[in-house]
């Protein structure tokens, strides 16, 4: 640990046996900090509460007037909430791309920022959870679902495999990002035993859970465009594109609002990881539009709808070019040599990478799934306000409590605020003042 | 800065302090109070679901009496929901019956009665027409799907086309039963593959799943007139279905358990229609499996469906 905060060795002793008083102080401590900041953090937040209220009202009227308000039919059966699901999913499993270089490397400059995948991952789970429930015709229903009290079909249906992974994945960061916070905020160096081992796992964990995702569709016989091998590698590639991608601005939003130390190698590293993966995941487009196109047959049917329309259908059309031109020009900015010279460049080209796989894993994906329909019938998909709105709301709230926990992890990493010690018998709810505060905004 | 320092800081801060507490108390209350207003159109949804539905276990989960008084409780929602008197059936499966269909596509014409029985006798929303069966118009001479048409208007038959309606499929190694996450659907002992409307979380997984299109989900509330509801229904067949489950043809098991044949059987004129107990080896379908050459749709997936289809 670089920059262990400060403390007297008496506050270290008495710290590690009352964790039952420490622990809700820190949670506390955490609350805190996530609601306290500048004018602009706060505007920040309003803007990002309100627009998961529209969300959340949009879907409680879904939810009370049926799924007729959205523009699925028995035809196209998911759409965008699913849609954003997959995608955000691989933003989950490329968050884990910090880890890699991190912990299997030893790049000890990625330990300060590796935190910042594992937050990512949290709340992009979170969000995926979200956009599966908004898309249950009987969202009360939910518990039918867990373990125990409902009938869980596991191991044959793919869809409980998924939630398995993802409410694993999400414990297993939840696990790593709280052991590493809180030892900091006691001031203790964290003990590799406790986190090591879970780190590796998450590792694994990340590719298990894209995986999963990829093979609810792949398995699946009746549709021909998601009955592909290549679908859970491609799922893997573009998601190692979209991860690092976002990490990259967040970091270099943290380095101008923030101090938490982010070097210029961190980012370098996760730019060469996205020159590789950016290149992978291309090749594999590629590969699978030469087996559809040069092959043909009625497997072609939905490629062709998506690239160049079916019967005067087109919808996909202009979508799914734009995020093959996205993914392009972005591929060719990231391997521009001197890169790493013009952060402008980096940003715009992760924008127009993460946006690209948005759409290509997103509705690229799951719409021309269904159309042509299994009886080749083609209706076509158009998302509806209330979709949008449910969606926009979802992304919003994701983002709220991403802010929110870097708002919190920021300070208690750079020592800023520790735990003091209380002796055992003071069961007083913490207060403001029982805090080293070096700055009064954190 | 050290921890007394804090504290030894004057008035003037700590007032800051509670203004601040105060505000976010404020901004607090604000945002709960948004959020309920956001979600209120939830109680709009809620008064109609009751605890006990809300708790009712699955179908394979409740007794005889348990089953009873949800029945019991079914009979009165639909009185209530739809101003009708029905009566809501439970038959079992007939142990010794496994039941097939055949078509015979050399005698369909495609004049859609089929299609219009199935509406009427399961009670479907009448705003979308819905029905379990499809009527494909085919080119002859081809059994590509991609060339043909649900749609048509024209009068039937046309020339040079055939038909080819398509419904369940009742697959023996049925793909919407593996994905479903909650068992809400599965394969009785007679082959018919069910929902439990009550116990459905309406992830519509296996409507992906399904390689016939034969599953139909319930957008929002089936919209049936009273005088139109027809009151002899099953649990697990054509009673009126909630808003947000899955739904999907179930070989009439309310008529067809009972000794009677599916209504779209009864509906059709020109006799295209088989339907039997694939076990008895007197039935008429096992005829028709042994003297003429059968075929199934899309056999390359290995779904093994008891639907099979002729030409003469
Ligand atoms: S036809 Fe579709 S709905 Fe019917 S059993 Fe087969 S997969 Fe299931
Ligand atoms: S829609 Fe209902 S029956 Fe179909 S997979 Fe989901 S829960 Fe099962």
């Amino acid at each position: 640990m670089q920059d262990a905060p400060t403390h007297s060795a008496e506050l270290l002793e008495g710290a590690k046996h009352r964790h039952l008083v420490t622990y809700p102080h820190f949670l506390w401590r955490l609350f805190v900090l996530a609601t306290e900041g500048g004018v602009a953090y706060y505007v920040w937040m309003v803007v990002l509460t309100a627009v998961a209220l529209v969300g959340a009202n949009a879907w409680a009227n879904q939810a009370a007037d049926g799924m007729i308000v959205t523009g699925m039919t028995d035809h196209v059966s998911w759409g965008l909430y699913i849609a954003n699901f997959t995608f955000i999913v691989g933003l989950a499993a490329g968050g884990v791309m910090m880890v890699i270089p991190a912990y299997l490397y030893h790049q000890r400059k990625m330990h300060d920022v590796v935190i910042v995948g594992e937050l990512l991952a949290i709340a992009a789970i979170v969000m995926c959870l979200l956009f599966v429930t908004v898309d249950l015709g009987r969202p009360e229903r939910f518990w039918h679902m867990m373990p125990g009290l409902g009938r869980f079909n596991w191991p044959i249906s793919m869809l409980t495999w998924d939630v398995i992974v993802l409410n694993g994945y999400l414990l297993i960061n939840l696990h790593i990002c709280g052991y590493l916070l809180y030892t900091r905020f006691q001031g203790r160096t964290p003990n590799p035993r406790f986190y090591l081992p879970i780190v590796f796992l998450s590792v694994f964990w990340a590719i298990s859970i894209h995986t999963v995702t990829a093979f609810l569709y792949s398995g699946l016989g009746g549709r021909p465009f998601w009955n592909s091998a290549l679908l859970a590698p491609r799922f893997l590639a573009s998601a190692f594109v979209a991860g690092p991608a976002f990490i990259i601005v967040t970091m270099y939003l943290l380095r101008r609002l923030t101090d938490l130390p982010i070097s210029t190698q961190a980012i370098k590293t996760l730019v060469q990881v996205v020159r590789v993966t950016i290149l992978i995941n291309l090749l594999m487009v590629v590969s699978e539009l030469f087996t559809e196109f040069y092959t043909g047959g009625s497997h072609i049917a939905s490629a062709r709808y998506l690239f160049f329309g079916l019967h005067g259908k087109s919808g996909l059309v202009p979508w799914i070019w734009t995020a093959i031109a996205l993914n392009v020009v972005a591929a060719v900015m990231f391997l521009h040599p001197r890169v790493m010279d013009h952060s402008h460049l980096i940003k715009l080209a992760c924008l127009f990478a993460f946006v690209g796989v948005w759409i290509e894993k997103g509705m690229g994906l799951i719409v021309p799934g269904f159309i042509p329909s299994t009886l080749h019938e083609i209706v076509e998909y158009a998302p509806t306000l209330v979709e949008w709105k449910i969606t926009a709301g979802i992304w919003a709230f994701g983002i709220l409590i991403f802010t929110a926990m870097l708002k919190a992890a920021i300070p208690i990493l750079k020592g800023r605020v520790a735990e003091v010690h209380l002796p055992i018998t003071t069961m007083n709810p913490p207060t403001d003042s029982a805090e080293v505060t070096a700055e009064p905004n954190g | 800065m050290s921890d007394t320092q804090t504290k030894s800081v004057s008035l003037p801060v700590l007032g800051q302090v509670t203004r601040r507490t105060a505000m976010k108390g404020l901004g607090a209350t604000l945002g709960l109070g948004a959020f309920a207003a956001a979600i209120s159109p939830l109680a709009r949804k809620a008064k109609d679901i009751s605890a006990e539905e809300l708790l009712q276990k699955h179908y394979k989960d409740l007794d005889g009496d348990a089953r009873a008084k949800v029945i019991a409780r079914l009979e009165q929602d639909a009185k209530d929901q739809y101003g009708k008197n029905v009566t809501i059936h439970d038959p079992l499966p007939i142990p010794g019956t496994k039941f097939g269909y055949a078509i015979n596509l050399s005698v369909c014409n495609g004049n859609g009665k089929c299609v219009e029985a199935c509406h009427e006798e399961n009670n479907h929303d009448r705003g979308s027409n819905q029905s379990y069966i499809r009527v494909l118009e085919m080119e002859r001479g081809s059994m590509d799907m991609e060339k043909g048409n649900t749609t048509y208007t024209h009068a039937v038959p046309a020339e040079d086309k055939f038909y080819l309606p398509v419904q369940c499929q009742q697959c023996d190694e049925p793909p919407c039963v593996d994905v479903c996450p909650v068992e809400a659907t599965w394969k009785e002992s007679d082959g018919i593959v069910v929902v439990d409307y009550n116990w459905c979380i309406g992830c519509r997984y296996c409507e992906a799943a399904c390689p016939y299109h034969a599953r139909r989900f319930n957008w929002k509330a089936p919209n049936v007139p009273a005088e139109d509801i027809n009151p002899e229904q099953g649990y697990l067949s054509n009673r009126v279905r909630p808003q947000g489950v899955m739904e999907k043809c179930h070989f009439c098991l309310h008529r067809t358990r009972e000794g009677r044949m599916p209504a779209c059987l009864e509906a059709c004129p020109t006799g295209a229609r088989i339907f039997g107990n694939l076990l008895d080896p007197d039935s008429e379908i096992r005829w028709v499996l042994k003297n003429k050459n059968v075929f199934v749709l899309k056999e390359e997936l290995g779904t093994v469906p008891s639907f099979f289809y002729f030409f003469d």
